[in-house]
């Protein structure tokens, strides 16, 4: 399994992450490098085997579907790059 | 009053609080002295002095008080930078999290606040935990106290600000966090004590997410009862981490008798790599040697899928963290890229992330990406959480066969320099050979300083424990340390 610079590009994309188009032929290499590297896993026969999920069964506790918590705009604000009239304001997201 | 009271140990400022021998005032004070002496270390990111002297005095209080005091009442430490830390900066080493102050403070820090132990600072890591050589941070390296040489060494990572710290008496303890080795490598690397906890036994709210099925808070200390002492202090339940464990903390330092006779000890063969340097075999016979003389038996073991654990934790790590870094988008919290004219919603994410965010950082996100993305999945990250099971399952059987604890190096290498060149990410990836299996296993591991290389540094041997029997690990770990006698301690440069 190779990565060309096109699947780089798209990874850069998909991970929302700018990479000059001059950096992605050595983030390919590096991609390449560490897919080697995990390549191993694939001599393994693992069909019998089911993946792991939890380290130690343990049942998820339950509580009852209430609110408890809230009323906290100002400090969930608080560390907000931009935050007006008590929202999160961003770049014009709807046409 | 005493002298040094930096290079203090937990248990013995306990001690000397409880004889009013000293002050926490005067500890604190003895260590915000040092940390301020201490910049050529790197070691503390964001010094918090006036919290320091407050927390003290509060503590000064309480002792006086004669209620009974828990034992961390009045203890300096320093907090790695991932834990959240109310009103305090809190950005895990990364650009991205700049001028971020949490509303709130992460489970463990408050749990340590609330037994009066006293703040000193935030403390130096590789950029969200991830490295192992603590190369990767915004604020800089941080550097090991050790020296051979002119050239800095690294104190390993990503816990190197928390390793340094500890081992140069800027502090009397730290909190450090393993994902894949980032306790128990810097503490090798330091001649310090590190113990990663059981998966579940420290919560993990608030503190900032890497992998979020393997990151794993713990103490870094001097010695293998402070590890005892501190460690209980920082475990238990917490209902805002659905994966922490309903199970009673019992009083580890109580448990530290030093008698292993009849344990048995696991030696695994797989933990033998070509070309791992002569000084680390021999202090592992060594270190076998000694918990045999204490009465332990030793037993040749097999840990077969040993081999495919890096393989497979550089498949769910990355993963995890392309997910739980994904929050870092400009909006709700730290750095928010400059945007162009007419840039929309995705040009600011890209900007602020392709900013935000180091190299390490950035590689492993996408790596993450990659292997979840559509078609990949079964590939590699479902075949990896199977490999995961058979690691897990080899542990299990050696257990069930009656293992109590397993001896092994906990580096490949002592400390190496800083700044080496590291054009291949999986070199740097191999430090936690002998760490990652632990965190895939969720098992609880430590790092007890046993002997210097030729050169005069500290070399450190591991004990991986069952789950949840930190108890009997610290006592095998005890055991051990008693009998290495390692007390040599860098000579200052700084």
């Amino acid at each position: 399994m190779s990565i060309d610079i096109e699947t780089a590009a798209r990874v850069a994309k998909l991970a929302r992450i700018k990479v000059e188009d001059d950096d992605l032929p050595a983030l390919a290499g590096e991609f390449n490098a560490i897919l080697g590297f995990i390549e191993q896993l694939q001599e393994l026969d693992v069909d019998d085997v089911e993946p792991m999920t939890s380290v130690t069964p343990m049942r998820l506790k339950r509580r009852p579907d209430e609110v408890t918590d809230g009323h906290q705009q100002a400090r969930v604000l608080a560390n907000a790059p931009d935050a007006r009239e008590g929202f999160f304001a961003v770049p014009k997201v709807v046409e | 009053m005493m002298s040094d009271l930096n290079t203090l140990t937990i248990a013995e400022a306990r001690d000397a609080l409880r004889k009013g021998e000293t002050t926490s005032a005067d500890l604190t004070e003895a260590c915000l002295a040092a940390i301020d002496r201490a910049d050529a270390l790197g070691a503390v990111a964001h010094k918090t002095p006036e919290i320091a002297l407050e927390r003290a005095k509060a503590a000064d209080d309480r002792l006086k008080a004669r209620e009974e005091a828990p034992a961390m009442c009045g203890i300096p430490l320093g907090i790695k930078d991932l834990f959240c830390t109310e009103g305090v900066p809190s950005q895990a080493a990364s650009r991205i999290l700049e001028g971020f102050r949490p509303e709130y403070e992460s489970t463990v820090s408050a749990k340590l606040k609330a037994a009066g132990a006293v703040m000193l600072g935030k403390l130096n890591m590789d950029e969200f935990a991830m490295g192992s050589s603590n190369e990767t941070s915004v604020y800089g390296n941080a550097v090991n106290p050790w020296k051979v040489g002119d050239a800095p060494l690294t104190p390993g990572g990503s816990s190197g600000g928390s390793a340094s710290a500890v081992a140069a008496d800027l502090c009397l303890a730290a909190t450090g966090t393993d994902t894949g080795g980032s306790i128990r490598q810097p503490a090798a690397f330091t001649g310090t004590v590190g113990l990663k906890p059981t998966y579940g036994r420290c919560s993990r709210w608030g503190i900032v997410a890497f992998a979020s099925s393997l990151d794993q808070a713990g103490p870094m200390t001097k010695t293998v009862r402070d590890a005892a002492i501190m460690g209980a202090a920082m475990m238990g339940h917490d209902a805002k981490d659905s994966t922490s464990a309903d199970m009673p903390v019992p009083d580890f330092e109580a448990m530290l008798t030093g008698d292993i006779r009849g344990k048995v000890i696991g030696i695994p063969k797989e933990y033998r790599m070509d070309g791992m340097p002569e000084a680390i075999e021999t202090l592992w016979s060594q270190g076998a040697e000694m918990l045999k003389d204490a009465g332990a038996e030793i037993r040749d073991i097999s840990l077969p899928h040993t081999k495919y654990a890096l393989p497979a934790y550089y498949v769910i790590a990355p993963a995890e963290a392309s997910s739980n870094l994904a929050r870092y988008d400009g909006v709700r919290f730290g750095h928010r890229a400059q945007l162009a004219q007419g840039d929309g919603i995705t040009e600011m994410y890209e900007k602020t992330r392709a900013e935000g965010f180091g190299d390490e950082v950035k590689r492993r996100v996408m790596v993450g990406t990659y292997v979840l993305s559509a078609g990949f999945y079964d590939a590699y990250y479902n075949r990896a959480r199977k490999v995961r099971a058979l690691i897990k399952r080899d542990f299990e059987e050696v257990f069930a066969a009656g293992v109590d604890s397993i001896l092994t190096p906990a580096t490949p290498s002592a400390a190496f320099e800083l700044g080496r060149d590291v054009s291949d990410p999986v070199e740097m990836y191999l430090n936690d050979v002998f760490t990652v299996t632990v965190n895939l296993a969720g098992l609880p591991g430590i790092s007890v300083p046993v002997g210097l290389d030729a050169k005069g540094l500290p070399l450190g041997l591991q004990l991986i424990g069952r789950p949840w029997e930190e108890g009997d690990l610290l006592n095998t770990a005890y055991a051990l340390e008693s009998a290495a006698g390692f007390v040599a301690k860098p000579s200052k440069w700084w």
